[in-house]
């Protein structure tokens, strides 16, 4: 049987648009950051420069705070994807492994924040943090986005946990392990593909994060890249070329980190989303 | 090694009560089956020996020690899934040496315990092996030899065999077998495959719907089944039940044949009853005496052969090993020996 | 003899007690830190919003604080601008919701089908999930600015715009900016959920029905959108809510503006608590949305249950 060759022309066509559509913007980033000043405006729509120059990059990290931005926002991202896969992972064995009382109420808690809008919590969260010293501080961040993180980290690991039979903690139980021995001996290390993608998901989403950066901290010191950011783009809206440098750099530890874990992810999403 | 005492032992997960009280007591040393249909409560009542289930009312005693609110790693005895439930993150020799390393014996003996087992069980080529790169019987034999690394005071199975092929299941059958020949270890077995107990039991425990029916050597319950369910349950092809009533010391059957029993003696006279008879007990004569009945089905199985007939509309099936040329339609003639046959009350207790 | 039994017996019990308190306190203690960040950090501040929403509070006035009653919803309900916000989000959500699931549902389909590559193909057109938020829109704004970007020149080769200008200054069309640059950012979360719901529909479904003479759209309509239903239903729901909430694009790409009409409620809430600093009036706004929102959810809920009641 001879497979007609139109149906797999139009569809390798239509996967082909869908990967310009989604990769155009993040090359036009990259082109306008090595375009160089003075062809900025003469090749506008070009689609490569006649001239390459990494001087943006270059003036970015020497002569910006962008450095100390990057920083920040790694060690937060980094602190908080620590901190929530710890406690997920917790959460989530808990969710997937007991039968107990307030379970119900613990999903119908978690649910609920991730229905209601987070932009109600930043005036509390303000004059709650304000008083401890938090605001201004990377620490406030890490706790905070924690926090927000925390329920879909839940369920993550959750799905994961699921996926893993019961009976290695039982086998492992009655060979001498206790239920939190068994836990860490047996059940993590089999669930290493759902810590990297609970990791990398983290990282990601406090990567991006705006809004409680930009109302928790004023200043230089303690900003991360997406409010270095936005100040850099208000004040200095015409140096294209270095915010798009900037924007490449800042895209780069996300990146990395979904293409590591995309499959993981992925696959546990895949969990989640068949239990609907 | 231990015995193990089991006494009004119930569960129930809320309202839905699915052990209702059972009595067991096993010898040190013995090999027990439980066997029944799926939902019997047997693969409970095995978990709730390891500690993996809660007892609800009752007690369980090992080596005498109640251990009901003792911790499975407490309790000291292994258990073999019907999953295999091996680690697949650790090598076979990880496996199988967990156990002993959680307990922290010294490195020389677990190398000297896991070398014994391993050569038992034919794995000395596989130790350094994941369970993934092994096949199904491999991965059986790992998961006894986690077992019997650590010489508990028993032995649990949960159904061991049941995801291998048939040939497979057969070998590793004996080799159970020849193990607990070696070991004298208690044993606890669960099965539904009424073959595998018959062929592995000191004594079997056969259970249905929470409730031991009926507990005794294989030969005990295939020759006198307590009740309609074990004489149902234990044989293949499945033992043969007729409606019947006692009459002048005979049971008559719905079509009016009469079939001389061994007179029991607590039978009312009129009383209805059900009369069963294995199908490789009836005899088809050849001299024209007997039943008559009509033949519906022939199945070959090579060794025999499996009649079913229809005797004035009641179903029978026979097990024969004459290989006749029996025409499909045909008729033949068949009869009950009286002391093959077995007789239930309406209750389905046996009679005598 | 009955004597002993019984102190045997309680001192059998004496122990069970301590085991079964351990026992039972074992899920909460594996629960205890996630629950403590999420109810210090989002429970307790959600508590003092709801709060904040019936009180003056101004960060820049110390006289502020006091208990005003439902002051804050008068003014609301007498705000142009609060009922513009209302508007654009339902065309914000609407727009983007619809436009992300059809083309995640689209991308989806093309992904099931096995073909060299597919690994690759994936992670590729996934990667717009993973560019954070604010950098999604500082994109798209570049690529609308006729300075920098190339769309204001290819619309105006088109015709479809007299001469290169920013979409996102004017005020007919700035939505659809941060509307476009949402379908862009979105489109893997769809298409990861529905590719997930599709792998999971047997495959002898398919073969059967092709055996059974079934074209492709019948199949697609007989089978896969039956067995997509409930994944489309609460990914939508959830997805209608979280996009209602979604205020970064907006506020990198156009800070609400031109002239408000870009603002949505919750980049409205925004604006009042970090530029204004009223955080008592964006209490209540957010109030507002959050019962909004609820109402929403209750009554998908509820249709849903009534249309299944109905087979």
């Amino acid at each position: 049987m001879k497979q007609s060759l139109l149906p797999i022309v139009a569809h390798r066509l239509a996967i082909l648009c869908y990967i310009v559509f989604a990769l155009f913007p993040l090359f036009w980033l990259l082109k306008v950051s090595v375009t160089p000043n003075d062809l900025l405006y003469s090749e506008g729509v070009r689609m490569w420069p006649s001239r390459t120059t990494f001087d943006h990059y270059a003036f970015v990290l020497r002569h910006s705070a962008f450095p100390t931005f990057f920083k920040n926002s790694l060690i937060v991202s980094a602190s908080t994807a620590v901190v929530v896969t710890a406690c997920a992972s917790l959460s989530g064995y808990a969710l997937s492994r007991f039968s107990f009382r307030a379970k119900y109420w613990i999903v119908a808690l978690m649910l609920l924040t991730q229905m209601f809008p987070l932009v109600m919590l930043v005036a509390p969260i303000f004059k709650i943090l304000s008083p401890l010293g938090l605001t201004n501080s990377l620490t406030g961040l890490v706790v905070v986005y924690s926090a927000f993180n925390v329920p879909f980290a839940t369920f993550l690991m959750q799905s994961f946990f699921d996926g893993i039979p019961k009976d290695l903690e039982e086998a492992a139980m009655i060979d001498g392990a206790t239920k939190f021995t068994a836990f860490r001996q047996i059940i993590l290390p089999l669930t290493l593909p759902g810590i990297a993608a609970t990791l990398g998901f983290v990282f990601t989403a406090a990567w991006s994060e705006l809004l409680f950066a930009l109302m928790l901290i004023n200043g230089n010191d303690a900003a991360t890249f997406p409010v270095g950011l936005l100040t850099f783009v208000s004040k200095f809206s015409v140096d294209f070329g270095q915010m798009m440098a900037a924007g490449v750099l800042a895209l780069i530890p996300a990146g990395l980190f979904f293409l590591l874990i995309q499959r993981y992810l992925v696959q546990g999403l895949t969990a989640g989303a068949v239990k609907g | 090694m231990a015995s193990i005492e089991i006494e009004k032992l119930e569960k129930s997960y809320g309202h839905v009560s699915v052990l209702h009280g059972i009595d067991l007591d096993i010898r040190d040393g013995e090999f027990i089956v439980l066997v029944g249909p799926s939902g019997c409560g047997k693969s409970t009542l095995l978990r709730m020996i390891a500690g993996l289930e809660d007892v609800s009312k009752g007690e369980i005693r090992i080596a005498g020690n109640r251990v009901n609110d003792l911790h499975p790693k407490d309790r000291d005895i292994a258990m073999v899934f019907q999953s295999y439930a091996l680690y697949p993150h650790m090598s076979v020799a990880g496996n199988m040496s967990y156990s002993l390393r959680l307990r922290k014996t010294a490195k020389e003996k677990i190398g000297a315990a896991v070398a014994g087992a391993a050569s038992k069980l034919g794995l000395e080529p596989l130790l350094e092996r994941r369970p993934k790169a092994l096949s199904g019987g491999q991965r059986q034999r790992v998961a006894m030899g986690r077992a019997i690394v650590r010489q508990p005071k028993a032995f649990l199975f949960d159904e061991p065999l049941s995801n291998l092929d048939a040939r497979l299941r057969e070998q590793m059958r004996a080799e159970i077998k020849k193990m607990h020949a070696d070991l004298k270890a208690t044993s606890i077995y669960v099965t539904h495959d009424q073959i595998e107990a018959m062929t592995l039991a000191d004594r079997i425990v056969a259970m249905h719907g929470g409730v031991v029916q009926q507990v005794g050597s294989p030969l005990e319950l295939y020759d006198r089944p307590a009740n309609l369910f074990v004489a149902g349950f234990i044989g293949s092809p499945g033992m043969n039940f007729l409606d019947a009533a006692y009459l002048g010391g005979a049971a008559i059957l719905k079509d009016g044949s009469r079939i001389a029993v061994n007179s029991p003696a607590a039978v009312q006279e009129g009383s209805g009853l059900t009369l069963g008879i294995r199908p490789e007990h009836i005899v088809i004569t050849t001299d024209g005496s007997g039943m008559r009945a009509g033949v519906e089905l022939v199945e070959p199985t090579g060794f025999g052969i499996i009649l079913h007939l229809s005797m004035h509309g009641l179903p029978v099936k026979v097990f024969t090993l004459d290989r006749q040329a029996l025409a499909l339609g045909g008729e033949v003639t068949v009869s009950f020996p009286a002391e093959h046959v077995h007789l239930f009350d309406d209750e389905g207790k046996r009679i005598g | 003899m009955t004597m002993t039994a019984d102190t045997l017996g309680r001192r059998h019990d004496r122990r069970p007690w301590l085991t079964r308190l351990a026992h039972a306190s074992e899920p909460y203690l594996y629960s205890a830190p996630s629950l403590i960040l999420i109810v210090v950090v989002m429970l307790v501040p959600l508590v003092i919003g709801i709060s904040y929403a019936f009180r003056d509070i101004q960060l820049l006035n110390p006289f502020s604080g006091g208990f005003i009653g439902i002051e804050h919803f008068r003014t609301l309900s007498e705000d142009p601008a609060f009922y513009g916000a209302l508007r654009n989000t339902l065309w914000w959500t609407g727009a983007s919701v619809l436009l992300q699931f059809v083309f995640g549902l689209v991308l989806a389909l093309l992904l099931d089908k096995p073909f060299w590559g597919r690994g690759l193909v994936q992670a590729l057109v996934f990667l717009p999930w993973a560019v954070p938020s604010f950098l999604a829109g500082l994109n798209w704004a570049w690529l609308f600015n006729p300075v920098i970007g190339p769309i204001p020149h290819w619309l105006s080769g088109l015709g479809l715009m007299a001469q290169p200008g920013n979409i996102l200054s004017d005020p007919q069309y700035a939505m659809w900016g941060p509307i476009v640059a949402n379908v862009w950012w979105g489109i893997p979360f769809f298409a990861i959920t529905l590719l997930a719901a599709l792998q999971a529909i047997p495959r002898d479904l398919y073969e059967a029905a092709s055996i059974d003479g079934a074209s492709w759209s019948q199949r697609f309509f007989s089978i896969t959108l039956p067995f997509l239903a409930p994944t489309i239903a609460i990914t939508v729901l959830l997805r209608t809510v979280w996009i209602s909430n979604f205020a970064d694009l907006i506020v990198v790409m156009t800070g609400g503006g031109p002239a408000d009409r870009t603002q949505i409620v919750a980049s409205y809430i925004f604006t009042q608590a970090f530029k204004a600093l009223d955080f008592g009036y964006a209490s209540a706004i957010a109030l507002v949305l959050l019962v909004l929102l609820l109402v929403y959810s209750m009554l998908i809920i509820l249709l849903r249950q009534t249309l299944l009641n109905k087979d």
